[in-house]
């Protein structure tokens, strides 16, 4: 559905994204990931036909963003950074007006109006001054906005920036229902975010590609190896304890967490390909102690986040003038 | 045709949303008001005057009073235009709101063309209600409409140009005040420029003295359409409108 090849755009002397290239099939939802300044919004610029790349291609629904652009706009419906709102209007004149520019049928914009404010829980807003509503409500209407003609393919700049806990659940939660009739990409840089509601990553930094896959494969991928942290009770030293874990068949590492009122936390690296976690439970218990905890110290996509991040090189992290 | 009216509608009404448009309106109301008061009383003393002197000097009221009254709106209308314009594009460009224009299936040219005819029609409207002043006249005398209509076309045209240049100068900045300063600038220079003719007879000057937007505007205060000084008008529309559009297609390269 999107298709993105060797993208790059260059700025005065500045390169915002250089030579990026990722596929998107239809009815995937997208996390397009990275820290501030990675040229995550650049992209989406470019995919929405605000700005032409300096070099490579991009297409939308078979459609080039830059030949092609009129047929590209009709099918996406954008979401800034910024929800680009008129604080004049009301909240239905305003997507009226987003109707009227879109191209949809006059006879139909009341009907798509309503439905959309239903869907977004902005019907209550709907004769309010926008310049009147939290952030929250502009927020949703900007995503009134980017769904008012129903169009293929969503791209949203960071949907849930500045909500409350509780409308960012209730965004994500709606980002998640529209999956399947419509492919989206939504940017950030909150990872459970991605974790949450998109099937695929695309991970960028510093303007370049770092990670592609879906969700799970990269969590997993760098699962290989597995840590295991186990709680261990019942006056137990902690160089015992160290010891007899050392010797279970599979452990890499061995490290004392924590050490509490007779109680030893402590995790353990598993070599690659192995499973520790049946092992140290017959050891402990085998050593005549209690065991009060075991699970696996997951692996978060902040983890994975930062290990690829950091690969291309520590002189770059430095701030560049 | 219809992207051009969806956003000449939606520019109108953030226009009439907000006081500007009606303290625009309020203003040139009363300084058009005190303008009338004053050449009609400027004409009523003179022709007290010319009774008693016993001469039979015609007093002819388009000449003595529409047509003063038209030049005055053509240079304090340079006032209004920067007034009008400077919001054009760069409240878009503040408010983040360019980005929904420029990523509709809209062209460009609808976008430029739909906010230049709303400025245009809010210029009209200003410039009809201080020409409400004029229905005295013809409750009271009996002047000729024709010129009058030809110096209100004159005016108009003459603001379609002014205020397309000031169209293109609201698309290069964020900043309202910057895009309003410098379009007042550009009205002012396009207005003096004639001044030059004045005692310089060389190539460079005789361009400038051309370039001046009233020497255009004179004949149509007199009643006279002369085509030079209509595609003179016409094509300067024409080059900010080019300009503006050349100027959003650079914002899109650069921004």
């Amino acid at each position: 559905m999107i298709k993105v090849e060797g993208l790059t755009k260059r700025y005065d002397r500045f390169e915002a994204v250089r030579g990026i290239d990722f596929e998107v099939e239809k009815g995937q939802i997208v996390g397009f990931l990275g820290p501030n300044g990675a040229g995550k919004t650049t992209t989406m610029r470019i995919l929405t036909c605000f700005m032409p790349p300096t070099e490579g291609k991009a297409s939308v629904a078979g459609f080039d963003v830059m030949a092609q652009s009129m047929e590209v706009k009709k099918r996406i419906g954008y979401l800034p950074e910024t929800p680009p709102l008129y604080p004049e209007m009301e909240v239905e004149e305003y997507l009226a007006f987003v109707g009227r520019l879109k191209g949809l049928p006059a006879a139909e914009i009341p009907k798509r109006v309503k439905q959309v404010s239903e869907r977004c829980a902005i019907a209550d807003v709907s004769n309010k001054l926008i310049s009147k509503l939290s952030k929250g409500y502009r927020q949703r209407v900007g995503l009134a906005q980017a769904l008012l003609h129903n169009p293929e393919v969503l791209v949203l700049d960071e949907p849930t920036a500045g909500l409350d806990p509780k409308q960012i659940h209730e965004t994500r939660e709606l980002i998640r229902s529209l999956a399947g009739q419509h492919t989206i990409i939504l940017s950030t840089h909150i990872l459970p975010e991605v974790e949450q509601t998109c099937d695929h990553v695309v991970i960028i930094s510093k303007g370049k590609l770092v990670a592609k896959d879906s969700v799970q494969n990269l969590t997993s991928r760098l699962r290989g190896q597995e840590t295991v942290s186990v709680e261990i009770g019942g006056n137990v030293g902690v160089d015992a304890a160290q010891q007899t874990l050392e010797k279970v068949p599979g452990a890499a590492k061995v490290a004392v967490r924590e050490e509490r009122d007779g109680r030893v936390v402590v995790e353990v690296d598993s070599k690659a390909g192995h499973s520790t976690r049946a092992a140290i439970a017959r050891a402990v218990v085998n050593a005549g102690w209690d065991l009060h905890e075991l699970k696996p110290a997951s692996v978060s996509l902040e983890e994975i986040f930062l290990e690829l991040t950091a690969q291309d090189g520590a002189p770059e992290a430095a701030p560049k003038k | 045709m219809r992207n051009v009216w969806t956003i000449c509608r939606k520019e109108l009404n953030s226009y009439f949303a907000s006081p500007i448009a009606y303290l625009m309106m309020a203003m040139f109301a009363i300084i058009f008001g005190f303008f009338f008061w004053n050449i009609v009383g400027y004409f009523v003393a003179a022709s007290l005057q010319a009774q008693m002197m016993g001469q039979p000097m015609p007093m002819d009221v388009n000449e003595m009073i529409i047509r003063p009254m038209l030049m005055n709106f053509s240079v304090v209308g340079l006032f209004l235009i920067p007034m009008i314009t400077m919001r054009l594009f760069a409240e878009e460009k503040r408010q983040g709101t360019i980005e929904l224009l420029l990523t509709s299936p809209v062209r460009d040219w609808d976008v430029i063309l739909g906010k230049w005819l709303a400025a245009l029609m809010l210029y009209a409207i200003t410039l009809a209600i201080c020409g409400l002043n004029f229905l005295f006249l013809f409750v009271h005398g009996n002047p000729d409409w024709k010129p009058l209509l030809v110096g209100l076309l004159g005016l108009l045209l003459q603001a379609g140009a002014l205020l397309a240049v000031g169209t293109f100068i609201s698309t290069l900045t964020k900043n309202q005040i910057i895009a309003g300063g410098v379009t007042f600038a550009v009205c002012l220079l396009l207005w003096i420029f004639e001044w030059v003719g004045g005692y310089e007879t060389a190539a460079w000057a005789r361009v400038m003295a051309y370039l001046s937007v009233v020497a255009h505007f004179e004949p149509f205060s007199k009643g006279v359409i002369d085509s030079k000084d209509a595609i003179y008008f016409v094509s300067l529309t024409y080059f900010g409108l080019f300009l503006a559009a050349r100027s959003l297609e650079t914002l899109r390269w650069r921004a």
